[in-house]
């Protein structure tokens, strides 16, 4: 079966740094992937490359068996990947609701038109049954960059989900999130998701969501993938423990 | 987006239908003060239209300015001088113009656009100045207009222009609103605030800023060349940068919730210059001057905010 991605001799560098190395990786179709590492491991610089933010400095990038490799991302996001950021990417000072409404509009017209209304009352239905969706239906008129930060990232990726992608890449969907929140807005994200079939793959640090939202983990370290496995595996893997985890739970410790 | 500022811009629209045909039947000086306003007031609304997704041109003189010269020497040079065959070719040739500059104009945004805009318009001063044959900084005039094959002359020359006038700005104001509740023209003011999001949400930012800038184009040449016909005179100080700016300023006061708004402030512009020229022949400046400072002090999201506020869920 062709994998839905897959990365061959994937490789990044800017200089004398090599941020992404020999990046060979097969994704199926309803996997839900976690991607962990520490900070510089290069997690975010697979995600760029996958969604075009950055191009490989060689290699290549296959979506559903077809070459996206230097594709720019307004490119592959029509071919069916899209993404959210670390950051949430929303429009700040428009309402939760013409957010929305952006999205749609642009994920169901091809060609934008100069002429045709972008407002329609079956657009403002569907954003309202997305904006639902995702438990933002209370604050559809509130001004976007008002919102709380999770529910910023969770407008970010309804956004990005309103092209009914075939791959949802979410960038460290909970950083910036309060603890308290963070695994309610996990469980509520994860559900709407796999609702729609979407093959998930998102970069997390804390362990206890990607225990309990992926299905499989890359591990990554200095630029390289060092375990590629089921999660049980993966955070049994002894490089793991000592390049990620133990990082992890030494800087936690250093924290506490 | 907003449905409340979208009904009060009908009625905005509907009640400067109802002074432009009034003025049918207005004293001359009155009519021409609004030919002039009005013809000007398109540029603004070209530079307004740009406003709304973040980018400024100080140079709409340009296409402001190839509008009116191309109807200008049509007229002059070929004896194509029908009035809607002039409005049509003036403002086709100012949006051919853009859209070859659009594909340079479109990678850039903020002070860059701004300056950009601004190199180009200076190019064509530098080049009218020194062209001899179309009257250097002098300019040319506009002796003979025709429509339909018959020739204009006096009071019905500037009835024929004046109502040409308000068939472009009504025609202008309404394809600008349409455009504006468009997707492109939706998606676009998008831009403004994320332009990394349209991108990833699957739209080109550069493709919509080329239209708005190709729109924008269009109605400043139509404004041009109305402009043109109304005082029958072009020179170079129609690119020159303090015209440019004037627009800018324009859009400015008038802000941008509403598509009349630029041709109204515009009006206001005139009008103020009008009576501190007639109270104040050699300090009029300073009148123009304070009149604008108060309303920048007072009214800092311009005329427009005033009347047409945005609601904007608390956040103003």
């Amino acid at each position: 079966m062709t994998p839905i991605i897959e990365t061959r001799k994937l490789e990044r560098t800017f200089g004398a740094v090599v941020a992404a190395a020999d990046i060979n990786v097969r994704i199926e179709q309803g996997e839900t992937l976690g991607i962990i590492g520490a900070n510089g491991a290069g997690k975010t610089t697979f995600v760029n490359m996958i969604t075009g933010h950055l191009p490989p400095s060689s290699g290549a990038i296959l979506f559903d068996g077809a070459d996206i490799t230097g594709n720019a991302p307004r490119q592959i996001t029509r071919k069916g990947i899209s993404r959210s950021f670390q950051i949430a990417q929303i429009f700040p000072d428009m309402t939760v609701i013409e957010n929305m409404l952006v999205a749609i509009t642009i994920a169901e017209e091809a060609r934008l038109s100069p002429m045709r209304a972008a407002v329609t009352r079956a657009r403002v239905e569907r954003a309202r049954e997305a904006l639902g969706q995702f438990g933002l239906a209370d604050s559809q008129d509130r001004v976007a960059g008002t919102l709380p930060q999770g529910a910023k990232k969770l407008l970010d990726i309804a956004m990005a989900m309103a092209s009914r992608p075939k791959v949802m890449l979410l960038d460290e969907p909970t950083s910036g999130v309060s603890t308290e929140e963070k695994l309610a807005m996990m469980q509520h994200l994860m559900g709407a998701l796999r609702q729609s079939g979407t093959t998930i793959i998102f970069i997390e640090h804390d362990m206890d969501i990607i225990g309990a939202h992926a299905s499989r983990i890359l591990a990554f370290y200095e630029g390289r993938i060092i375990a590629d496995g089921s999660t049980a595996q993966v955070l049994a893997d002894p490089q793991v423990r000592t390049h990620v985890i133990g990082q992890h739970v030494d800087r936690e410790a250093g924290h506490a | 987006m907003n449905p409340l500022a979208f009904s009060r811009d009908r009625l905005l629209i509907a009640g400067l239908a109802i002074v432009l045909l009034a003025a049918l039947v207005a004293p001359n000086w009155m009519r021409f003060l609004l030919q002039v306003s009005m013809s000007a007031g398109l540029v603004a609304l070209g530079v307004m239209l740009q406003m709304r997704l973040g980018l400024v041109s100080f140079g709409q003189g340009l296409y402001y300015c190839i509008g009116g010269y191309t109807a200008a020497m049509l007229a002059v040079f070929t004896g194509i001088n029908d009035i809607v065959v002039l409005a049509v070719a003036g403002t086709a040739v100012a949006g051919a113009v853009a859209f070859i500059a659009g594909f340079l104009m479109r990678r850039y945004r903020g002070i860059f656009f701004a300056m950009l805009s601004l190199a180009l318009s200076m190019i064509l001063y530098g080049i009218l100045v020194k062209a001899r044959a179309l009257g250097s900084t002098d300019g040319f005039n506009i002796h003979h207009l025709s429509l339909l094959g018959f020739s204009l002359q006096g009071e019905v020359k500037q009835l024929a222009t004046y109502s040409l006038t308000i068939v472009c700005v009504l025609a202008s104001v309404l394809a600008s609103r349409r455009y504006l509740s468009s997707s492109v023209g939706t998606v676009a003011e998008a831009i403004r605030e994320n332009e990394l999001r349209v991108e990833y949400l699957g739209s080109s930012a550069q493709v919509l800023v080329h239209y708005t800038y190709v729109l924008a184009a269009l109605i400043s040449g139509l404004g041009g060349v109305l402009f043109a016909l109304a005082i029958g005179h072009v020179d170079p100080l129609m690119v020159y940068w303090s015209t440019s700016g004037q627009f800018v300023f324009v859009a400015l006061l008038s802000g941008t919730v509403s598509v009349v708004a630029p041709l109204i402030g515009m009006l206001l512009l005139e009008t103020v210059r009008m009576y501190a020229m007639a109270i104040s022949p050699n300090t009029w400046q300073i009148i123009l001057g304070t009149v604008m400072l108060a309303v920048i002090i007072f009214i800092p999201k311009g005329l427009f905010s005033v009347i047409m506020p945005q609601n904007r869920g608390g956040k103003s």
